[in-house]
């Protein structure tokens, strides 16, 4: 009786985690799919090709647009998720295991950032870009993605550091340790893995930005791949995008793809604890 | 044995939490006249490890936005620099009696109430599967994280495709003609696409609210013969509460500034376009940083207006705010 319920409960939760899983990948199998068809089998509406084809990476591996485009999308999420890492993790340090005054002014700050309306800052940056000369430079975009990667760098990491043993800072300051060189020897390996899962947040993040991209960018010099895709008009002004589109959005979704495969728990709990526990 | 086993488990995290908020307290009472050259440090220390922080924060942030005031009371079109001049509120007067701005507006409005209200329902059914599911629990969340993870224009792709006739296999489905050429069938694509993207994401902060709900009442309820609705209304949403609002809140201001999935699919086409849409193309298209920026400065007040009457209805803690007591 008990092992029939259980099996029955069993195959009911599996029944609605199929559902959960077509759900969630219907929409990326189908553009993989587009992406290995021929120009004559795009229109036929086949899940799995008829004629499977490697062309349209070719073509945009071929074409400089599209490789430029990668590079500046893999060099400024990189470089802003280092910085942001970097500042967020100073920060957070601070706020959960410092006592000064301006504490919660700033936690206060980065949710009112966590919540800024970007479209706002569109205008005013493209202005101020364009003075500073850094409108359409690999700065003029890392310094917004830092600014809004921030907040949710600072949540995880306080998050992360909290769980942090105490009583280990303690005993190496005891031993003759700075609060700083405590800092770097003791607290900093034991927060490894929560950088670590900081920084897979904030680089998806960056990756996948595209309001910043498409404003303050105007040229192949800085224009990351979201941006990139969304002017793509194929090799020549004749031939439909469309395959090639499909090839360039499969190639960004790659390293998501292996992000969630690999480090499913470390996301999951970096998303979670950062929101409730904080 | 193995039921007492959590709650003991419980008391003792708590056990261990306690010291670490009391003590500051207590020390902090017998010191508190003279400032030690301890505290003193940790306090430089502080400020100094928050600084570029907060720096990097308040200078993209808080200058451009009063920068963006500035702005939006001039007339100021990059194509006739020369006419240039400050003319006060005219560019509010200009965008407030404008038709196209309260059709994005109520655009806007639109997609943010139905699809945060759908992606509350179906992001608490995805937790309570994730959370609770009997097998398959990692399948289940690594799927769940690609909608989250996958690049909002890629994702506005397929669906843009989905939904064209010849290289769509919904199009041909569920109508015969073309979608995404028609208003209320592309806003209906758009508020699909933005559930499908954001969902995982408001179920994760729903998890994390389902997992502070002990076992052992959950446990307790249906020994008393609480049935599992009972459970679910009684038991397990108030002591989510808290996570449904931190949850809802970000996930309302995050949908009012729905710009990339419009963009792709529609590009604001048939009256389609959102708020950030239409400052965009003021902005880059049409080059008018004076109506830009006003469009600007009303979006900002308007998410200010919703934060603040969340938090004030509400009143929620701010999610990482130090007062762990709130649980």
């Amino acid at each position: 009786m008990a092992v029939e319920t259980t099996t029955r409960a069993k195959v009911r939760w599996g029944l609605l985690d199929v559902l959960v899983v077509v759900f969630a990948l219907v929409p990326v199998l189908w553009i993989a799919s587009l992406s290995f068809k021929t120009p004559a089998t795009l229109t036929d509406g086949n899940f799995i090709p008829r004629e499977w084809t490697l062309d349209n990476y070719r073509t945009i591996f071929d074409t400089d647009q599209f490789v430029r485009a990668l590079i500046n999308s893999i060099g400024i999420a990189l470089i802003a998720t280092l910085i942001a890492v970097v500042l967020g993790a100073m920060a957070a340090y601070a706020i959960s295991r410092l006592d000064f005054p301006g504490k919660g002014l700033l936690v206060g700050v980065s949710l009112l950032i966590a919540m800024f309306p970007q479209v706002s800052l569109v205008s005013p940056l493209f202005e101020i870009e364009r003075q500073l000369k850094i409108f359409d430079t690999w700065p003029g975009l890392i310094l917004p993605y830092i600014t809004f990667a921030l907040p949710l760098a600072i949540y995880t990491l306080s998050a992360f550091f909290k769980q942090i043993p105490w009583d280990l800072e303690k005993a190496a300051k005891m031993d003759g340790a700075t609060q700083a060189q405590a800092f770097r020897r003791v607290i900093a390996p034991l927060a490894a893995p929560g950088l670590f899962t900081t920084a897979i947040l904030v680089f998806i993040f960056c990756w996948n930005d595209f309001l910043f991209a498409i404003s303050l960018t105007s040229t192949e010099r800085s224009r990351t791949v979201p941006a990139a895709l969304s002017f793509f008009t194929g090799a020549s002004q004749f031939e439909d995008p469309t395959g090639a589109i499909c090839a360039a959005a499969v190639v960004i979704t790659v390293p998501i793809i292996l992000f969630v495969l690999f480090f499913q728990r470390r996301i999951v709990s970096g998303l979670t604890s950062g929101a409730v526990k904080g | 044995m193995s039921v007492n086993a959590t709650p003991a488990g419980a008391q003792v995290s708590a056990e261990a939490e306690r010291p670490t908020t009391t003590v500051p307290t207590q020390r902090g009472g017998r010191r508190k006249p003279p400032l030690s050259e301890n505290k003193r440090a940790e306090r430089r220390l502080g400020w100094l490890l928050c600084a570029p922080a907060a720096l990097v924060m308040v200078a993209v942030t808080a200058y451009p936005i009063i920068y963006s005031v500035w702005l939006s009371l001039q007339r100021y079109d990059l194509r006739f620099p020369d006419q240039r001049e400050f003319i006060g509120l005219e560019n509010y007067v200009t965008v407030l009696t404008n038709e196209f701005w309260w059709t994005a507006f109520g655009v806007t409005a639109l997609i943010t109430v139905v699809t945060v209200a759908v992606e509350l329902v179906l992001g608490m059914g995805l937790a309570l599967i994730m959370h609770r599911t009997l097998v398959g629990r990692g399948l289940v969340r690594t799927s769940a994280l690609i909608p989250y993870g996958i690049v909002t224009v890629v994702a506005a792709f397929s669906w843009r495709y989905a939904w064209t006739p010849g290289t769509g296999y919904l199009a041909d489905l569920f109508s015969d003609g073309a979608p995404l050429t028609e208003r209320a069938s592309s806003l209906a694509i758009i508020m699909l696409a933005e559930i499908w993207k954001t969902t995982p994401f408001m179920a994760l902060l729903l998890m994390a609210g389902l997992a502070l709900v002990p076992e052992d009442l959950l446990k307790a309820a249906s020994t008393d013969g609480a049935t599992s609705w009972q459970k679910f209304t009684k038991v397990m949403l108030p002591v989510m509460k808290p996570a449904i609002l931190v949850a809802l809140l970000f996930r309302t201001l995050d949908a009012f500034r729905v710009f990339d999935n419009i963009f792709v699919l529609t590009a604001g086409g048939n009256e389609t376009s959102s708020v950030s849409m239409l400052a965009y193309n003021n902005l880059i298209r049409g080059l008018n940083l004076g109506i830009g920026s006003t469009m600007s400065v009303l979006i900002f007040i308007t998410v200010a207006i919703i934060a603040f009457v969340f938090v004030k209805l509400f009143g929620t803690a701010a999610p990482g705010s130090d007062d762990g007591e709130r649980r």
